[in-house]
C-alpha cells in the first residue's frame, strides 16, 4: 500500500515527470508495439483514467463498486448535450460531465454506502443497470435510446452561434479550432490523463488517502478513534465517479456519439478487471491494466484466419491447418479467451497484479546485484 | 481530600444490561474522580468489558445513564462523537491498522484529534506534517516502538500491538482513557515499562479506568478499585482496603497472588 510519506516529495516529482514524458511520447514508443495509431492511444488514455479513478475507491477503501459504468455513461451523455446545446469546444463538455457525474455519484454513493462488501457491490450494480435500462427506454428523449445520442448540424450550440463559430466539414469536437480527432484528440485525452494521475497521486499521498487506507484496514478502530468513515467514503466515491464521468466525456469528445451500451454491467466489470490485472491499490497498475486489455482487444481481435494462415505459412500444409485450428479460438472474436487466461494466470500467480510481478522482478535484480 | 478530587469525570448511574436472559450488568453505579486511576477487577465474565463497552456506545445499556463532560453517553452518541469528547479506549484484543506502518497508525488518531471527525481539503497535501510526525515518533519512542516505525503493524507481536494501541490512544491526550487489560500478553519487562508510562501520564492529569487481571499492575496504578462480580459491584474502596475486604477475597482475590 502506497500512502502518505512526507519524505517522498522529490520522488513524487520524478514520478510525475517520468509519467508525463511517457504519456506524451506515446506515439513514438507506440510504434514499437504496433500501437501507434491515435484511436488506440486515445482508448489507452480514456480507460486509463477510468481505471485510475476506480482504483481510488477500490484500491484505497476496498469498496468494490460494480456500477461505475453508470458514471461513464452519464459523462458521455452530458458531453454530447454540451456539444449539442452549448459548443463543440470540449472544455464545457468536460466541466459539465464532471459536475453531473459527481452529482449522480453523490446520490448513488449515499445510498449504496449504507452497506458494505457484497451488498455494496450489488447496490451499485443495481443502480448502474437501472441507469442503463432507463437510458434505453424511458429516457429516450434525452438519450435517443438504441440509436444513441448524436450531434446534429441544426443543434442550437448557443455559445458557438453567439461567437459566430462555424463548424466546417464533419461535426467534431473542436478545441479552439483544433479538431479533436487523431493525434490532437489523443493529446487532449493525454493532458486529462496526466492531470487525473496527478490528482490521484496527491490523494494517495495526503492524510485523506491515509485515512481511507485506515478505513480499509480497520473501520471499527476508525470509529473509536474519532472518525466518521461515511463522509470519507462518500467523498472518494464522488471523486471516483467524476473520473468515470471524465472518461465518458472524453469518449464523446474524440467521437461525438453517446450510446447506452456504455452503461452496461460488462463495462463496470471491465474496469474491475483492468484494476485487478494491473494491481489494486497501486498508482500505475490500473493504467497498465487498462492499456493491456485495450491492446489485447485491438491486436488479438484483429487477427483473422487469413492472418493466421499467413503466419504459419512456413509449416507443412497439414501442420499449418492444425496450428490455425488450435490458435483460432484464441484470436479474432475469441480474444476474450486469451484475456481470460491471462487474467486467471495473473490472479493465481500474482494476486497483486502486474505491479506485484514488477516488484518481484526489481527485488530479484537488486538481490542479484548484491 | 481536596476539593478538586470531588470533581467527577465520569458518572455511571443505574446501568443495566441483559443479553437474552443473562443479566450482564445490574444497577451499576460508579463515579470516577478527575485525574484518578480507577481499576475495575473481577473474575472472567463479571461484566468488566461490557461496562466499558457501554461507555463508548459499543453497547447501549437497557437503562441508566453515563455522564461525561455534561453529556449522557448512552443517549444516541456515536462512537466517534464520544472519542471527540475526549474518551479513548484500548481494547482487549488490540484494534490497530494492520496494513499501515506503525508511524501511520499513530498519526491517524493525531489527525482525528486535530481535524475532527471529518475533514476534506483538496490542498491538505501542501501542509507540512513534520511536527505531527515528530509527535507520533515521540509516542512510539515512549513505548519502545520507534525502531520499527516503518514496519506494518500487522507483523507485530501481541504485546507490541497492545503498546502500539496505547500510543494511538495517548497521542490524542484523552480526558478519559479506558484500558482493557493493557498489559496482557506482555513480558514482565514491558509490563513494568507500561506501568511506569501510565504512572507518568497520571501526573499529567489524565483520568483512567483500567481493567486488569494482573494484581501487580492494579496495585501499582490504582487510586481506587471497584470489584465486579456477576454484573454487580460488590465492593469499592482504596487499594489497601480492598485487599482486606472479605467478600472480595472470597469472590476473586482468594486465588490470585497479591
Amino acid at each position: 500500500m502506497e500512502a502518505i510519506n512526507p519524505s517522498s516529495g522529490r520522488k513524487d516529482n520524478l514520478t510525475m515527470i517520468a509519467f508525463t514524458v511517457v504519456v506524451l511520447t506515446a506515439p513514438l514508443w507506440g510504434k514499437l508495439i504496433g500501437a501507434d495509431y491515435p484511436d488506440l492511444l486515445q482508448r489507452f488514455a480514456i480507460f486509463g483514467l477510468f481505471a485510475i479513478g476506480f482504483n481510488l475507491l477500490f484500491g484505497l477503501t476496498g469498496y468494490l463498486s460494480f456500477g461505475h459504468a453508470a458514471f461513464l455513461g452519464i459523462g458521455s451523455y452530458t458531453a454530447a448535450w454540451s456539444f449539442k446545446l452549448l459548443s463543440m469546444n470540449p472544455i464545457p463538455a468536460v466541466i459539465f460531465a464532471l459536475l453531473l457525474s459527481g452529482l449522480f455519484a453523490a446520490v448513488i454513493g449515499y445510498v449504496s454506502l449504507k452497506r458494505t462488501g457484497i451488498y455494496f457491490a450489488i447496490l451499485t450494480l443495481a443502480f448502474a443497470q437501472m441507469s442503463y435500462n432507463l437510458a434505453y427506454s424511458v429516457l429516450t428523449p434525452i438519450t435517443n435510446g438504441e440509436t444513441g445520442l448524436r450531434v446534429l448540424r441544426d443543434d442550437p450550440r448557443i455559445i458557438d452561434t453567439a461567437l459566430g463559430v462555424e463548424i466546417q466539414g464533419p461535426l467534431l469536437g473542436s478545441f479552439f479550432g483544433i479538431e479533436m480527432t487523431g493525434y490532437s484528440g489523443f493529446y487532449f485525452c493525454a493532458v486529462m490523463l496526466i492531470a487525473g494521475f496527478y490528482v490521484a497521486l496527491r490523494v494517495f499521498r495526503s492524510p485523506f488517502g491515509m485515512k481511507l487506507a485506515a478505513i480499509k484496514s480497520n473501520q471499527t478502530r476508525m470509529e473509536y478513534t474519532g472518525y466518521n468513515p461515511k463522509p470519507y467514503l462518500l467523498a472518494i466515491f464522488i471523486i471516483s465517479g467524476m473520473y468515470a464521468g471524465l472518461a465518458g466525456a472524453l469518449m464523446v469528445i474524440v467521437d461525438p456519439l453517446a450510446g447506452a451500451e456504455r452503461m452496461q454491467w460488462t463495462v463496470s466489470g471491465e474496469v474491475v478487471l483492468m484494476t485487478i490485472l494491473g494491481g489494486v491499490g497501486t498508482l500505475v497498475g490500473p493504467l497498465l491494466g487498462a492499456a493491456i486489455i485495450k491492446y489485447f482487444e485491438n491486436i488479438f481481435s484483429a487477427i483473422n484466419e487469413s492472418v493466421l494462415l499467413a503466419t504459419f505459412d512456413f509449416l507443412p500444409e497439414g501442420l499449418q491447418e492444425f496450428m490455425v485450428t488450435i490458435v483460432h479460438p484464441f484470436v479474432g472474436g475469441g480474444w476474450h479467451l486469451t484475456l481470460g487466461i491471462l487474467f486467471m494466470s495473473v490472479i493465481i500467480f500474482m494476486p497483486g497484479g502486474i505491479m506485484e510481478g514488477i516488484r518481484h522482478l526489481t527485488d530479484w535484480i537488486r538481490r542479484r546485484k548484491e | 481530600m481536596s476539593d478538586s478530587n470531588d470533581n467527577y469525570v465520569l458518572e455511571i448511574s443505574g446501568v443495566n444490561k441483559t443479553f437474552g436472559g443473562l443479566k450482564a450488568l445490574s444497577g451499576i453505579n460508579l463515579k470516577v474522580r478527575e485525574g484518578s486511576t480507577h481499576a475495575i477487577i473481577g473474575p472472567n465474565g463479571a461484566g468488566k468489558s461490557t461496562l466499558l463497552n457501554t461507555c463508548i456506545a459499543k453497547l447501549v445499556p437497557d437503562s441508566g445513564s453515563i455522564i461525561f463532560a455534561g453529556r449522557d453517553l448512552t443517549d444516541g452518541m456515536t462512537p466517534h462523537g464520544i472519542n471527540q469528547l475526549g474518551v479513548s479506549r484500548v481494547f482487549q484484543t488490540p484494534e490497530i491498522f494492520p496494513e499501515l506502518s506503525l508511524l501511520h497508525n499513530v498519526m491517524i488518531p493525531a489527525f482525528a484529534k486535530r481535524d475532527g471527525f471529518f475533514k476534506f481539503n483538496l490542498f491538505e497535501w501542501l501542509r507540512d506534517e513534520k511536527q505531527l510526525e515528530g509527535e507520533a515518533m515521540h509516542y512510539l519512542d515512549n513505548l519502545g516502538l520507534s525502531g520499527s516505525a516503518e514496519v506494518h503493524a500487522g507483523s507485530l507481536s501481541r504485546g507490541d500491538k497492545r503498546r502500539l494501541e496505547l500510543a494511538m490512544c495517548l497521542i490524542q491526550h484523552p480526558k478519559l482513557l479506558l484500558l482493557d487489560e493493557p498489559t496482557a500478553g506482555m513480558s514482565r519487562h514491558d509490563t513494568n515499562r507500561t506501568i511506569d508510562l501510565l504512572k507518568e501520564i497520571k501526573e499529567g492529569g489524565m483520568t483512567k479506568i483500567i481493567i486488569e487481571h494482573d494484581m501487580h499492575v492494579v496495585f501499582s496504578l490504582a487510586d481506587r478499585i471497584s470489584v465486579l462480580a456477576q454484573g454487580a459491584i460488590i465492593a469499592e474502596d482504596e487499594p489497601e482496603a480492598i485487599k482486606g475486604h472479605p467478600r472480595v477475597r472470597e469472590a476473586y482475590l482468594g486465588s490470585a497472588e497479591i
